[in-house]
């Protein structure tokens, strides 16, 4: 009796969060595919272990060198593959659906440029070393500052043009104080970091990492996954959105600050990794009858696989060199982008 | 017999360059050196006067075993155009670096001996007696090179061999054939990152390093300022990996083949030994 | 009590009244058609009697919080903005958003009523983008019915509709007023608007110059003051007609 409750009210709980049913296929698909890479993510490494000792000292935590190298190396990794991608992903398809702009991305736009900036500006002051939270919060301070001016410079119906050369702008200032603040670092590694903080890696990056991180990117993602209702509502345009009974204003504080919450945390650990979020809502965005409110939580999924694909790419590619993630997000995104631009360019002439 | 190829080259390259010569008997006078390594071979074998300016590498403690001796001495960084104003008659340089500014300063002219980095021990040894020799102080290289020898061989270690690793920023690690190596193997200890299959400088992934598990870890101090590239130094496996082996810290004595290099053989010879105790 | 009450309702662009202190009550079962020329101020009326544009004066839907204001009125804005192609039936939906009385059934109901009224029940599960201009209109005038709201602001509802669909769609507002309901509607084609609304109100840079019944509205005087045209009336079996002859400025 008390199962079949439990069972009912799990399926309601699905419905509210995913949407109606024929969506769930989508959304089943997406999470076994999230749970496959994962442990694919987990499996894989340039110390070559065999998959039954190491899934073996996952769990079990006997054999001490193994152990560290699962749960202190790759499982980290592949929790932030997770939610670095999850984070992305969503902040992709909130941005589009807010600004009713397919090429709206966190990385395209020069949001994740800025919270870079943040990010080197926490590290080389000192501040995030005197107190650690100074890194997501500084990160997190970036993406705001720059969702803000997109919001400003082209705002929803600002067109594509507007959107981009806004975002050129941003990602170009953002990228130069960057640099800058790398390049006068009285650390000699500091310099030969820019090219992480523009294309990021989870290389190397550890339980702390998490720690440090996912409460903001969990708390971003929570405050996105709430808007899809009002997204659904601009499909129509502001106007009818707000006579529909949309609080536009809590709308577009929602954007703001899920989207600086997820991709400032996910940036200040894994530098900024391009074009999930152009990518895969473009991808999901057929599969689920196009409605924002339905791309939301697939896109968070659907962006977590690509994040961990990529990163397994990565390591099965150079196993023993750093090759950046954002190398081949941009390479598989960059010609969706050219698409993209292509198809928008047919529908304004 | 490397060393002694490199010898003769390097009399050949004094030759070339000395077309104008000063005479070399007496020495020159006025020598600038813009490598850390030959800064250091220089203070030490150096006349008075005879040194006018060290690079600024020299002074940082990070990097120079002489960074207080080099504050005697002036500063340059490296630029042909700093360099030509001091007038030299001798510019040391090493073989890699600088070498647009070494090109300059020979086409205004300007005497240049170039110096190799040592990889071996005796290159090492050699490296002494052929700076000591362009700066024309030959029989104090000579003694200064036979008292490094003599400290090589008497720190070389027989017993029980364990294995170590460097471990540095960005996961570098110095494998084959190079100088960190040859002190690795001297004092008793075989290099992981050489059985891993590292030649020179290369990454090994920290899932490598955890697995390997080596007796002894040479790490590097942090520099000021934050990087991504040292917080691998912090990662909690590298800690773990850490706690289980020797720690011990790689400074500017392991930089260049200078005889303060035996400091760091000492350094190393004693984490042998404690190793060999724990045994 | 009335469906929208405006109390000296102003819209200010720059220092210029577009909208000028404008009064104006709509009761239950009235179909108000709101004409004037280009720019006479008549969307700047609507989005200001709702609330999306900063104005003076008082209106009874601008002082309501967005869900209560969404559940009072309904509002088909001018720009047809169809931005994802999502399906016609889910699009319609999207007008049960803010409903009290939600549910899948009352929901699909709705949906399924307003599509209908709209002649558009074979459309249900296409993209609503890759429907014609006229098609997309429709939709969206279907949205507003599935609001199911007491009162509908539609801004130019049948501009570039075809004839069948014009007819329509002023048959749709009149019957709406039929049940009880109440709609106002911004309308250029003054022909339709003297054959179907109840009560017509005539805006002239910002100012309401008519108000009433349509025969009296588009007066001779009024025709040659405001739109600078004569025009032709007609009583018929089919009801009331009106065309405007010739401009006479």
């Amino acid at each position: 009796m008390t199962g079949w409750g439990r069972r009912n009210e799990w399926k309601i709980f699905l419905r509210k969060i995913f949407g109606l049913r024929p969506a769930m296929k989508v959304f089943i698909s997406l999470s076994l595919l999230v749970l496959a890479l994962f442990a694919a993510s987990l499996l894989t490494g340039p110390a070559g272990l065999g998959l039954g000792e190491s899934l073996a000292a996952l769990v079990t935590g006997k054999g001490e060198a193994l152990v560290l190298v699962m749960r202190e190396i790759r499982l980290p990794r592949a929790i932030l593959g997770a939610l670095v991608g999850a984070a992305l992903g969503l902040s992709g398809a909130a941005m589009q659906g807010y600004l009713r702009n397919p090429l709206a991305e966190p990385g395209i736009i020069g949001i994740s440029s800025s919270s870079s900036l943040g990010a080197v500006l926490a590290l080389q002051t000192g501040m995030a070393a005197a107190f650690p939270l100074a890194l997501p919060l500084s990160a997190l301070s970036g993406a705001a500052v720059a969702v803000l001016l997109i919001l400003t410079l082209a705002g929803p119906r600002g067109g594509a043009l507007a959107l981009i050369l806004a975002g050129i702008a941003i990602s170009a200032l953002a990228g130069a104080a960057t640099s800058l603040v790398l390049n006068l670092s009285p650390n000699p590694f500091a310099a030969m970091e820019i090219v992480f903080w523009m294309m990021g890696s989870l290389a190397d990056r550890s339980m702390q990492h998490v720690w440090l991180a996912a409460p903001f990117m969990l708390a971003g993602m929570a405050v996105l996954l709430r808007l899809g209702r009002g997204l659904d509502a601009l499909t129509l345009g502001a106007d009818a959105a707000a006579t529909m009974g949309v609080n536009l204003i809590r709308l577009r504080w929602g954007v703001i600050l899920g989207t600086a919450l997820a991709v400032g945390a996910s940036v200040a650990v894994a530098g900024a990794v391009g074009f999930v979020g152009l990518v895969v809502p473009h991808l999901l965005r057929p599969l689920v009858g196009a409605r924002p409110s339905r791309l939301l939580p697939a896109a968070m999924l659907g962006g977590a696989a690509m994040v961990l694909a990529a990163d397994v790419a990565v390591r099965l590619i150079a196993p023993d060199q750093d090759l950046k993630l954002g190398v081949l997000t941009a390479l598989i995104g960059a010609p969706f982008f050219l698409h993209l631009i292509w198809r928008l360019r047919g529908d304004e002439a | 017999m490397s060393a002694c190829a490199r010898a003769s080259e390097l009399v050949l390259a004094l030759a070339l360059a000395s077309a104008a010569p000063p005479a070399m008997a007496e020495g020159p006078r006025r020598v600038v050196s813009i490598n850390l390594c030959t800064d250091q071979l220089a203070m030490l074998l150096a006349a008075p006067g005879q040194l006018l300016s060290v690079s600024h590498l020299a002074r940082e403690p990070q990097s120079s075993s002489m960074s207080e001796a080099a504050l005697a001495y002036g500063e340059n960084h490296g630029q042909a155009e700093e360099v030509f104003r001091l007038a030299p008659d001798l510019v040391l340089a090493g073989s890699y670096t600088a070498l647009g500014t070494v090109d300059l300063l020979r086409r205004l002219g300007v005497p240049v001996v170039q110096v190799p980095p040592a990889n071996t021990l005796d290159e090492a040894v050699e490296q002494v007696r052929t700076v000591g020799h362009a700066l024309g102080q030959d029989a104090k290289a000579e003694a200064m090179a036979r008292d490094f020898a003599a400290g090589i061989a008497a720190a070389r270690v027989t017993g029980g061999r364990h294995s170590g690793a460097f471990y540095h920023p960005n996961g570098y690690t110095t494998g084959s054939g190079t100088l960190a190596d040859a002190v690795m193997q001297l004092t008793g200890f075989d290099n992981v990152g050489a059985t891993a299959g590292v030649t020179g400088g290369g990454v090994l992934p920290l899932e490598r390093l955890v697995l390997a598990a080596p007796d002894l870890l040479v790490t590097s101090e942090p520099y000021p300022g934050a990087s991504r590239a040292e917080e691998i130094l912090t990662h909690p496996a590298l800690a773990a990996a850490e706690a289980k082996a020797v720690g011990l810290n790689s400074d500017a004595d392991w930089v260049c083949g200078t005889p303060h290099l035996l400091r760091a053989i000492a350094a190393m010879g004693a984490a042998h030994d404690r190793l060999g105790a724990a045994e | 009590m009335s469906l929208l009450q405006l109390t000296g309702l102003s819209v200010l662009r720059g220092q210029c009244p577009v909208v000028d202190r404008v009064s104006l009550t709509v009761e239950a079962g009235e179909f108000v058609g709101l004409i004037g020329p280009n720019g006479a101020g008549k969307t700047s009326l609507l989005r200001g009697a709702l609330g999306l544009l900063p104005h003076l004066g008082h209106s009874s839907l601008a002082v309501l919080p967005p869900l209560a204001r969404a559940r009072a009125a309904a509002f088909l804005p001018q720009g047809r903005e169809i931005a994802w192609p999502v399906s016609v039936a889910a699009l319609v939906a999207l007008g049960r958003g803010a409903q009290r009385t939600r549910g899948a059934v009352a929901d699909r109901a709705a949906v399924d009523l307003a599509l209908a009224r709209m002649g558009l029940s074979g459309f249900r599960d296409r993209p609503a983008t890759a429907l014609s201009g006229g098609e997309q209109a429709r939709v969206l005038i279907a949205r507003a019915l599935a609001q199911e709201t007491p009162l509908l602001l539609a801004d130019e509802p049948v501009a570039g509709l075809d004839p069948e669909a014009q007819l329509r769609t002023m048959e749709v507002f009149a019957g709406l007023a039929r049940e009880g309901r109440g709609v106002v509607a911004s309308i250029h084609d003054l022909g339709l608007a003297a054959r179907a609304c109840t009560r017509l109100v005539l805006l002239h840079r910002g100012q309401i110059v008519a108000d009433g019944a349509p025969r009296e509205v588009l007066s001779e005087a009024n025709l040659a003051e405001v739109f600078g045209v004569r025009g032709f009336h007609a009583e018929t079996p089919d009801g009331p007609v009106f065309q405007p002859m010739g401009v006479i400025r």
